[in-house]
């Protein structure tokens, strides 16, 4: 396991992110190459889960768009990610929220908390 | 030079240029010290014997140690013999072959190991089947069954070759043209694109 996390170390660049976690709502922006420009687009919503550990380490989030619920995996030390922004501290009991999804309207806010 | 031996270490993933998350499979080979070199007119075919690892005096059967003492090496964990097609590198028994000499960044190889053993598994597992039946409209016990293994009364028998449940695993595969991603002659680290056959800590030999 060693070697594995040499090799991590190594090659892989860590982001610099803000600490955030379940409950929390935030910006994600990325940069996403269009031809050969490239341009800086965000995805902002509530935070489901933080998995793994070290280089592999990821994070769901989870907004409503329109009508339809829309969730995105980002790898935290992907190097498109260009940064995070932290817009609302919730105060959650669970380290993962996927009851999140089953709610609606007002059964889906979070109390605010938690500086 | 045509192959060498290696230990599958784990997995993890690494970012190419472009962003993209590239599954890999880190691999540790030490250099891989020559045992023998077999001849043409003394073992009728032409190749090269390479070591790789340690292993303690105590558990090296005699024979080998013999084997090991006359090439004048440290008993090896594991020996595999490769054609010789070793071009124009000056062997003899005791001459370790490094990660560099083999292989660069970029380039592809193949890899081969034992797969990891899953015992007894039914059809869909084994074969990758269906199964029969349905789940609902009053079914039930047909999700995983082989369903018919053949006609009737002609041919009255079961054909040779059908596929059914049995042992899974275990035996030997070899994945082709994986990609040399990173590669670090200091730690004897080789880095590659995909996954490789079997469990960790085992033993697989590359070649190219």
């Amino acid at each position: 396991m060693d070697l594995v996390k040499y090799v991590q170390e190594q090659y892989v660049e860590k982001n610099d992110v803000p600490d955030f976690k379940a409950g929390d709502t935030i910006t994600v922006y990325y940069k996403i190459k269009e031809g050969n420009k490239e341009r800086i687009q965000f995805f902002r919503g509530v935070v489901l889960q933080r998995r793994g550990s070290g280089a592999t380490e990821t994070f769901t989030i989870r907004k409503i768009s329109g009508n339809v619920g829309v969730e995105r995996i980002f790898p935290i030390n992907m190097p498109t990610l260009d940064k995070i922004e932290i817009n609302k501290r919730g105060k959650v009991r669970r380290a993962r929220i996927f009851y999140q999804r089953g709610r609606t309207g007002k059964a889906a806010r979070i109390k605010e908390g938690r500086r | 030079m045509p192959g060498m031996i290696g230990k599958k270490i784990g997995m993890t993933s690494l970012f190419d240029d472009n962003g993209k998350n590239l599954p890999c499979t880190v691999l540790e080979v030490t250099p891989n010290v020559v045992t023998q070199l077999k001849t043409e007119d003394r073992d009728g075919y032409s190749a090269v014997q390479l070591g790789y690892g340690q292993r303690r005096e105590k558990s090296t059967p005699r024979a080998l140690a013999g084997h090991f003492k006359k090439a004048k090496v440290e008993p090896c964990e594991k020996l595999h013999e490769f054609a010789n097609d070793f071009g124009d590198m000056d062997l003899k028994p005791g001459v370790a072959i490094s990660l560099e000499d083999f292989t660069q960044e970029g380039e592809f190889v193949d890899v081969s190991g034992t797969t990891k053993g899953k015992g007894f598994q039914g059809v869909v597992k084994r074969h990758g089947f269906h199964g029969a039946g349905e789940i609902t409209h009053g079914q039930h016990g047909r999700e995983r069954v082989p369903g018919a293994i053949g006609a009737g009364s002609d041919p009255s028998r079961v054909f040779k070759g059908m596929r059914m449940a049995g042992r899974t695993g275990g035996k030997p595969v070899m994945v082709e043209n994986l990609q040399v991603l990173k590669l670090d002659a200091e730690k004897n680290i080789m880095v590659l694109k995909g996954s490789v056959p079997g469990p960790k800590n085992s033993l697989v030999t590359i070649t190219k």
